[in-house]
């Protein structure tokens, strides 16, 4: 029933967009033909203004509508029971095994959603996997402690814990105190962190979301003080200092993929196999692109009849289908 | 209801987001969705603000553990915002405006906001990162160990990444000896950690952030098309 109440408002709310924007479609092209009867024409600005389409984005239009296509049919797919495999991910996997540490030790929990705002994806991920660890931490009766950089992010942080604590049976274990905003100053964030690791020393540390030179600072801190550590982020920059650091890390997508690791719903696993096809995608881009721009050094075109040198081969796929993005 | 009202915002603002890249005729909307953002954001710094005052002034009255640093933050937060509101330190800039005492930026050069940035923040800002220094040194003792074949090739390949930041021709033409044709001799270290950082460190990064978009596409989609309501505290 739920499943089916879900994707009646989510086909309710993909209506009243695509309504929204159709309306604006038909409002634009009334404008286009006002402009057009114009007798003098617009400046080459505002005609390129009241374009309803920029051509020159076709083809990567084509390209995201196509990968946004092929993530929807694997969702349909897995809703229709098309079984998906998803293997397993270490870090996702350990979250019961640290919330259990820590409430052997007596000792609370940390969580860091990241140093971002709402409007970075990371962030969205990492409060999803805040909301599988509050779970958790609710049925254990573990504390767990949420200081974040972003007011909006502590607003979301509140809600998704007290869900959690609600979803576990557990609506007293929601404490708003202890899900609190420092600062959005990174090194001051990151000093008020680690202060209270010192002081407090918890027995688990999540750090999942988006982190930048504080990465190293507060994995080492926690080391320091002997938690088990699971981070994740989608930044190659501070992957390395994660790994280095911690007993488990989310590398890029698996970040991502949390939300349909953990709640496991065929409609979320459908999309990550969606994913996976896009991966194949590019995996076929990048293989032929790679062979023709070998081709054009070893054996190159050359120039044509005027003596203009000809497009390289490995245009066909830079000018085309990644063209405009 | 009271999700469904949320969800669908975020749909539509999200949808229009995407199509206006495509649309220039959609661009003016985009822009004030941009704005409308800001001013949210803008608000939920002043929520923020408040609910720092509200967590640390209840550990001062309760008297818990570590209460004596909510103080100091309490008194930093006062001072800074009562030094830029009220412009203190603060002169006017212009001729024209010498009888407006407040005219002058809150951020002017010798101005007390000024000077707490200058002589406070930034050195406990610099002090901080330079802590950086000692913890990848730390950490580096504590992963670069030679247990394995893999280590090893992660501990030599490290050797010769941080060799190659030094002064490399410098320091190994000390122990080599002089060519023949009277040129320094030294070790292309750095010219192997050039080649390290082309061919293995930009293929792997480029792997990954591969990966990395089409999980926020995904992501994006099952937030859009109201699938993952996590961040807004799940379904009711």
């Amino acid at each position: 029933m739920r499943s089916m109440m879900t994707s009646t408002g989510t086909a309710a709310n993909i209506r009243t967009a695509v309504l929204i924007l159709v309306f604006l479609c038909l409002g634009s092209s009334k404008s286009i033909a006002a402009e057009a009867s114009e007798p003098n024409g617009p400046s080459k600005e505002a005609s390129l203004a009241a374009k309803v389409f920029d051509e020159g984005k076709t083809a990567f239009a084509i390209l995201t509508i196509s990968i946004c296509g092929l993530v929807v049919v694997c969702t349909e797919l897995a809703r229709r029971g098309k079984p998906f495999y998803v293997r397993p991910i270490a870090g996702l996997q350990a979250i019961e095994e640290a919330v259990g540490r820590s409430t052997e030790m007596g000792k609370p929990i940390l969580y860091v959603a990241g140093l971002e705002d709402l409007n970075e994806i990371d962030t969205v991920a990492g409060l999803t996997i805040l909301s599988g660890v509050a779970k958790v931490a609710a049925e254990y009766d573990t504390p767990l402690e949420v200081p974040t950089s972003r007011a909006l992010v502590m607003t979301a942080a509140r809600e998704a814990v007290q869900a959690a604590a609600l979803a576990a049976g557990r609506p007293d274990y929601y404490d708003e105190d202890r899900i609190y905003y420092i600062t959005y100053e990174q090194f001051g964030f990151v000093a008020s962190v680690c202060g209270w690791i010192y002081r407090e020393k918890p027995a688990a540390c999540f750090y999942l979301g988006k982190f930048f030179a504080e990465s190293l600072i507060l994995a080492e801190t926690g080391n320091a003080v002997s938690a088990i550590q699971i981070a994740g982020t989608a930044e190659t920059t501070q992957l390395p200092f994660f790994v280095a650091a911690c007993d488990y890390t989310l590398i890029g997508e698996e970040l991502f993929a949390a939300s349909a690791y953990l709640s496991g719903e065929p409609a979320q696993l459908g999309m990550l196999k969606g994913q996976d096809l896009g991966k194949l995608a590019a995996i076929l881009l990048i293989t032929v692109g790679s062979l023709l721009a070998t081709w054009d050094s070893i054996s190159p075109r050359g120039n044509d009849a005027d003596g203009k040198p000809l497009p390289r081969r490995s245009h066909l796929i830079t000018e085309t289908v990644l063209k405009g993005g | 209801m009271s999700k469904s009202v949320p969800v669908a915002i975020a749909s539509l603002v999200g949808f229009l987001m995407i199509v206006a890249y495509f649309s220039p005729y959609l661009l003016p909307w985009r822009q004030a969705a941009e704005d409308w953002y800001s001013i949210i954001a803008a608000i939920a710094m002043v929520y923020g603000g408040v609910n720092l005052c509200i967590h640390h002034l209840k550990k001062i009255s309760d008297r818990e553990a570590g209460w004596g640093f909510s103080a100091v933050t309490v008194l930093a937060f006062a001072f800074t915002v009562v030094a830029g509101l009220l412009k203190l330190g603060v002169v006017p800039e212009s001729v024209a405006n010498l009888d407006h005492a407040w005219s002058g930026r809150f951020q002017q050069e010798g101005g007390l906001l000024w000077w707490n940035f200058q002589y406070l923040m930034s050195p406990i800002v610099s002090t901080m990162f330079a802590l950086l220094a000692f913890y990848v040194a730390s950490a580096a003792f504590r992963a670069f160990r030679a247990k394995n074949i893999e280590a090893v090739l992660l501990l030599a390949t490290a050797l010769i990444v941080l060799i190659g930041q030094t002064k490399d021709r410098e320091i190994t033409s000390l122990f080599m000896p002089a060519p023949t044709d009277g040129s320094s001799p030294y070790l292309p270290i750095a010219d192997v950690t050039e080649f390290i950082r082309k061919t293995f460190v930009t293929s792997g990064q480029r792997a990954i952030i591969i990966g990395v978009s089409l999980g926020v596409v995904a992501t994006s989609l099952r937030v859009l098309l109201g699938l993952d309501r996590n961040y807004l505290g799940g379904d009711e």
